[in-house]
Formats: structure tokens, C-alpha cells, sequence
């Protein structure tokens, strides 16, 4: 909870969470489908703009896309090292080979990696899982049966490492803590599973017993609209995207990862 | 609070004929037979020994018990003359861990989650929250999270969410089972409190009589063979039907209390902390100071919720390291290992220190009672041969023999905590660590566990009990060391 507290009150906070899903969802599904350094870049460039023009607290902000920032560094590291060799080569010591290729590609890889994370990263972290219930129930008109067993369903999760570490005391007081570890993570994890079935199983009859699953019309405590802003948002996912990949084609950079 | 809404609903009443419910995939009917008529506004005690359907009846009530693949029902059951799943919300069902009733992350949202799912329209839906907190007296923010309530908080929320819905009849399965001795009377107190509001009937579901009894003018007893036991004025009820209420396990009100049993002889040491502090792994620290556990003695380990017992507990137990300070096992105790139980191998450890968990179900591991037995002495070595008869013994002591074969999970409530002190003295340890044995347990499992445990400790075994257990700590002439909390539970997120 306090891990995402600063970022819910920015301006991203109050825009609809489908907005938010359908704007980062654009920009990686289109930068996925080349491997080139331009449309990445392009995008990265833009929404690095776009960050700024937000306002958004740059600590809080790196903070969070420090693992991706992490995750970017190494893929590229590793896509120079061991990536398709052409042009010419630089080093080359048994299974690596740095090579004008491998450049491209290794810089291709950390500019997507950052292009598609960040803004993932950034508006998902300013979304509250109930009000993406609401949104998806509401706006998208998802199964509310589904979106909010889903939904209770996420909050027992919580309770996961809290069991697993009980699990983990209890074993070894009964004296086998000592056995082969895989055959007892496996024991232990059985375990775990059967109490998170019960524990869904009561929760499911605490949640009809609160009417849920009744044949009435649901109605909805809290109002999930799609305004002009959400729009907005959505659109300028939209034209990241679009930017990037007009960019990259009259460059002649574009390149479909199949085919 | 400013703008309150009247509650507006009438009691609902009940009307059971020859009524009969079997869950899908069993052979016996859980409630068969059932007679009962109830008027609206009635404020009714179910009692009945486990397995007697009690649960399943506030089930049937609240149309929770599901259509023809979940089970098969027979004769009739009516709130207000229809059938109960036909009138969702007429009738709202608290249940008794406080954990799987909360269905959303802040306070506001859970309890207006039931509104919600009946239809209520948006507009009214928002003051009947804030009436329905008033009516527990709940008084915290609308945005505050969910998770950070304590138990007897929790179980108020689970109230208010039924309350939000205006039902007929309020049904309480065993609401204050895993609460401490003060979310016991919480709990109780926004009850009254709510009934005053709405004067809806309540059926409540509860071993501990005398928490309820102020509350309730009928007191009905359900048969374990079908139908009722037992149904009129409380006084009456407890004075005829004393015997098979005690049999099923009932807390009867006024019972004279079992007597204290001084320990035989003062032991040695066994296990003594010096400068001690305890914490689990990211949470808050413990400072315990100096401790010693003493064969042939009880320690009680006492405090509020989040004070750290169970902490300490598991430190003492070996499973948990000190943060500082040390925890010296005595050379009698060690038997040749090391001076810190957290240092000896798990093998070793249990044949000298044995830990039972505040839930049984956390150590199970085996697919029988006999396994289960058998792990123990497996682990420490022990020869076949020899854990046959201890095996043996032990489940014919704790009543467990016809159980052998069952599946531990398949057990009930004071069943698994039946196996669960078994599976720790089987390797007859030296020290016994045991969290919240007595809790939520009924009368009859209540005494056998109290009298097992007087004679290990005349047998010259140590006992620490981390317990709310005022009783307990009596009869056990405990050694009582009470955790102040140090540092505020919040703050450990």
C-alpha cells in the first residue's frame, strides 16, 4: 500500500483505469511487433516528454522504473554479448561476439524494454485494483460476477507468504525440515493450496451471504465514467504508438519481428 | 453523524417443517427432521454438539446453502413464507473468521459491497453505510483500508455489511469463536447495539452462553439425531437439559469452575533467555529481557493482540533466532547438542522441544491420523516398533483411536486440535510450546486438553502457553509473563 501511495495523488491517479489499460496496452502490443531503434526510441523520447509535462515526482518515479531500468540494462547486455553476430566484429571469446549487429540489436532490446515498461509501470501503479473493478465491470461491461470474484480473490493473496512461513515453522518442529527440500517445498506447497481453497471457499459464502450473486440488478456504490479526459489519455496512447512506427517506416527502420 | 438513516425493515420469521438438508457427496444429513417456529423480532441462542447442523441451518436461512448440486434438501424451510434463496437480503449470515469475511480494501466499499449485489440504488446506498457503522460503532474513515483492523474491528465490518442491507433476521455463526477476550465483547456490545436500531430477529450461533445471554429470550438445542433437543426460556432450557448440553460441549452459564492443580514439584531450568529480543522476519521487534522455563512448571505468556506472544513463542520453540541476547538450553534439555535450540537440526529438535500452532492445520502433513502420528518418531529416529505402542496410546488418550484412518483436514475443529498437542508429545519432549491451545474450543475439548496438560506437567515436562485464556492459566497454576506491546503494530507494514 505505501509503496504506491505518492503516485496515487498525481494527476494520473483520477484518469479511469480502462483508459490507463488501453493506453499502455497500444503502445506494447505496436512497439512489440518490430525490433528496430527507432520506433522505440521515438516512443521513449515522446513519453519521456510526456512524464515532464505531467509533472510527476522524478524520485518517486525512478524509484518505481528502477526495475525496469534494471531489467532493460541486462537484456541489452546480454543481447550484446550473445546476439546474432553481423558486420563487423569487435571482440569474440568462445560463445561471445560483439558485433555491429549485436549493438543494434542489444540497444534495440534496452530502448523496448524501457518504451513499453515505464509508462506500463507508471500507470499501473496509479491504478487501485477496486477501482479497476469498478472500471472494467462498469466501463467495459466485463461479467461483475467475474471482475469481483477476481477481485476478492487478489485480496487473499495477501495472505500467501504470511501462511507459507507458518508452513515453513511448522515443519520444522515436526522434525522434517531436515528432507530433501524439493520433496518438501512440494508438501508444503500442497498444503498452502488447500488452505487458500478453503479460505476461498469461505470467503465465497461470506460473499453471498451478502447477497452477492443474487438474481437482483446490481447497481454500483461507485460511479465508474469514461470522460473526454479518459479520452484523452487513450488517444494520446494512440498517437505514441502511431508517432513511433510513422517515424521508424519513412526511415525505413521498421522491421516485423515475424516475417 | 449527521444525516442518519432510520432503518426501515421488518423482522423476518422463520417456519421450518420436517426440514432436512444433506450435502452433496455425504451419506449422513446434516440437520433432518427440523421443527421451528420463529416470530419475528425473537432473539434466539442455537446451541446443539458439533456436527448437530447448526450451521447448516443459519445456511438454509440465509439461501447460502446453494440448488441441487451442492446437496439435497427435504420438508420445508420459509423466511417471511418464502423460500429463502428467493429473498436474498432478507436475511444476512456473519460468519466466524474474521479474515474471510472482508471482501474489499477499504472500509467504505465492504460495507457498501452488499447493497451493491441486492440493488439497492446509488443514491440511498452511501447513507445506510454510514448508518450501519454507526449502528456497530465502528467509527473510522470510509477510505481506511480494510486490512489494517484488528479481529473484533473485522467482525464489526462483517455486521455492518449485513446491517447496510436492512435484513429481517440477523444470523451469527459463531462470530466471536477466534476473537481475545475484548473483540469478544466488542462484537457483543455492536450486536445490542444494532438490534436496538433495527429490531430485526437474531439467531446466534455460540459455545460461550454467557457472553450472549443478557441478549437472547429463547435458547434452542438441536439433536445430533434430528430435530430439536431442547427450545424454550433460557433459565429453563440449561436447568432441564444441563447433562446433554454439557455432553455437546456447551459453556453453561453459572458452572462452578474446575478446580486449580498446584504443580507436584518445582524442576530445574530448561531453556533460560538473558537480555532476550525476539522479532519475525520484517516484523516489529519483541524485547522480552529475561525469561526462564522450568520443568514440572506452566508459563503462561499473556498480553494484548500484537503484543508478541506468539513471537516468543516460536522463539522459545527453536524455530524463530533471537534479534539479541541469548536463549540457553539446559545440558539436560540439549542432551549433547548445543546451547541454542535454533542451532540443532529439525530432527533433533523434535524429540526436545515440541510446538503446537495456533492453527493445527499449519502442521499437517500426513494423509491419516496414524501418519501423522508417525512422522515425529520417524524424524527423531525412533525404532518402528516402539512408536506402535506410544502411537497407540496416545490416540486411545486423546480420543482419537476410531479416527486412525480419517483424514487430518477431514477433522473437526477440537479433533485437529486434539491431533495437533498429539503429534507434539508423541516424542515425548522435555518442553512443550503451545499457541492458543484452548482457543475456540468447546467445554468438553476444553477439559480433556487442561487435564492432558496438568499431567504432562506433573509427568516433569516444562508448558508455555501463549494464551488469552484466564481459565487456563488458573488451573495451571501458569507462571504468568505478560508482553507489554512495545512497538504499534501499524507501523510494521
Amino acid at each position: 500500500m505505501t509503496f504506491t501511495q505518492p503516485l496515487r495523488s498525481t494527476r494520473l491517479a483520477s484518469v479511469n483505469p480502462v483508459a490507463k489499460l488501453g493506453a499502455a496496452s497500444t503502445i506494447a502490443i505496436v512497439l512489440l511487433a518490430s525490433i528496430d531503434q527507432v520506433s522505440a526510441g521515438v516512443a521513449l523520447v515522446v513519453e519521456c516528454v510526456l512524464l515532464g509535462f505531467l509533472r510527476f515526482p522524478l524520485g518517486a518515479a525512478l524509484l518505481r522504473v528502477s526495475p525496469i531500468l534494471v531489467a532493460a540494462v541486462l537484456a541489452g547486455l546480454t543481447t550484446l554479448l550473445y546476439g546474432q553476430s553481423s558486420g563487423r566484429v569487435y571482440a569474440h571469446w568462445w560463445l561471445v561476439e560483439v558485433s555491429d549487429g549485436s549493438i543494434r540489436l542489444a540497444i534495440a532490446t534496452a530502448l523496448r524494454i524501457l518504451a513499453v515498461g515505464i509508462p506500463a509501470v507508471l500507470l499501473f501503479l496509479t491504478v487501485d485494483p477496486t477501482d479497476l473493478a469498478d472500471s472494467l465491470a462498469q466501463v467495459l461491461r466485463l461479467p461483475a460476477r467475474f471482475v469481483l470474484g477476481a477481485l476478492a480473490a487478489f485480496r487473499l493473496l495477501g495472505l500467501f507468504a504470511e501462511d507459507w512461513r507458518a508452513l515453513g515453522y511448522a515443519r520444522r518442529a515436526r522434525g522434517i525440515a531436515g528432507r530433501g527440500a524439493v520433496r518438501r517445498s512440494l508438501g508444503q506447497a500442497f498444503t498452502l493450496f488447500v488452505l487458500s481453497i478453503r479460505r476461498a471457499s469461505s470467503l465465497a459464502t461470506a460473499m453471498e451471504a451478502r447477497g452477492f450473486g443474487s438474481s437482483a440488478r446490481r447497481t454500483w456504490a461507485r460511479p465508474s465514467r469514461f470522460t473526454a479526459r479518459d479520452w484523452l489519455v487513450l488517444g494520446i496512447g494512440v498517437l505514441v504508438a502511431a508517432l513511433a512506427v510513422a517515424v521508424s517506416v519513412l526511415t525505413g527502420s521498421w522491421r516485423f519481428v515475424i516475417g | 453523524m449527521t444525516g442518519r438513516t432510520r432503518f426501515q425493515q421488518r423482522p423476518a420469521g422463520i417456519h421450518a417443517a420436517g426440514w432436512g438438508w444433506r450435502h452433496a457427496g455425504r451419506a449422513a444429513w446434516a440437520v433432518r427432521g427440523l421443527d421451528l417456529d420463529v416470530q419475528p423480532g425473537e432473539r434466539i441462542l442455537l446451541l446443539g454438539g458439533s456436527g448437530s447442523g447448526k450451521s447448516t441451518l443459519l445456511g438454509g436461512i440465509a439461501g447460502v446453502l446453494g440448488g441441487d448440486d451442492d446437496g439435497e434438501s427435504e420438508g420445508r424451510l420459509l423466511l417471511d413464507g418464502e423460500a429463502p434463496s428467493a429473498v436474498r437480503g432478507r436475511a444476512g449470515l456473519v460468519l466466524q473468521d474474521p479474515e474471510t469475511q472482508t471482501v474489499l480494501a477499504r472500509v467504505g466499499d465492504d460495507v457498501a459491497f452488499a447493497c451493491e449485489n441486492i440493488g439497492v440504488p446509488r443514491e440511498q446506498i452511501w447513507p445506510r453505510v454510514r448508518a450501519a457503522l454507526d449502528a456497530v460503532r465502528l467509527d473510522v474513515d470510509l477510505s481506511h483500508a480494510t486490512s489494517a483492523l484488528s479481529g473484533g474491528q473485522k467482525q464489526r465490518l462483517a455486521l455492518a455489511g449485513i446491517l447496510a442491507m436492512q435484513p429481517g433476521v440477523l444470523l451469527l455463526d459463531e462470530p466471536t469463536a477466534n476473537l481475545d477476550p475484548d473483540g469478544v465483547v466488542e462484537v457483543r456490545d455492536a450486536v445490542a447495539s444494532a438490534l436496538e436500531a433495527t429490531g430485526a430477529t437474531l439467531i446466534v450461533v455460540e459455545h460461550r452462553v454467557d457472553v450472549w445471554l443478557e441478549l437472547v429470550d429463547r435458547v434452542v438445542v438441536l439433536d445430533g439425531a434430528g430435530g430439536v433437543l431442547a427450545d424454550g426460556a433460557p433459565d429453563r432450557v440449561f436447568d432441564d437439559s444441563a447433562r446433554e448440553l454439557r455432553a455437546a460441549g456447551v459453556w453453561l452459564p453459572h458452572r462452578s469452575a474446575p478446580a486449580r492443580r498446584e504443580p507436584t514439584a518445582q524442576g530445574a531450568a530448561l531453556l533460560s533467555g538473558e537480555g532476550l529480543t525476539v522479532a519475525r522476519p520484517r516484523g516489529p521487534r519483541i524485547p522480552v529481557g529475561d525469561i526462564t522455563v522450568r520443568a514440572g512448571t506452566a508459563l503462561a505468556l499473556t498480553g494484548v493482540n500484537g503484543a508478541g506472544k506468539s513471537t516468543l513463542a516460536l522463539a522459545l520453540g527453536g524455530l524463530l533466532p533471537p534479534v539479541s541476547g541469548t536463549l540457553t538450553a539446559s545440558e539436560e534439555l540439549r542432551a549433547g547438542l548445543g546451547a541454542s535450540p535454533f542451532a540443532w537440526r529439525s530432527s533433533a529438535l523434535v524429540s526436545r522441544i515440541g510446538s503446537v500452532f495456533q492453527n493445527p492445520e499449519h502442521q499437517f502433513v500426513a494423509a491419516t491420523v496414524r501418519d501423522e502420528l508417525a512422522v515425529g518418531p520417524r524424524a527423531a529416529g525412533i525404532r518402528r516398533r516402539q512408536t506402535d505402542a506410544v502411537i497407540d496410546d496416545v490416540l486411545a488418550r486423546l480420543r482419537l483411536d476410531s479416527l486412525a484412518r480419517a483424514n487430518p483436514f477431514t477433522l473437526s475443529g477440537g479433533q485437529k486440535r486434539r491431533l495437533s498437542v498429539a503429534t507434539a508429545i508423541v516424542t515425548a519432549p522435555r518442553m512443550l510450546v503451545l499457541d492458543e491451545p484452548t482457543f475456540g474450543q468447546d467445554a468438553v475439548t476444553w477439559g480433556e486438553l487442561v487435564g492432558l496438560l496438568a499431567e504432562l506437567r506433573d509427568g516433569g515436562s516444562a508448558l508455555v502457553c501463549a494464551t488469552h485464556d484466564e481459565e487456563l492459566v488458573r488451573v495451571l497454576a501458569a507462571q504468568r509473563r505478560e508482553l507489554t506491546a512495545g512497538a504499534p503494530l501499524v507501523g510494521a507494514a
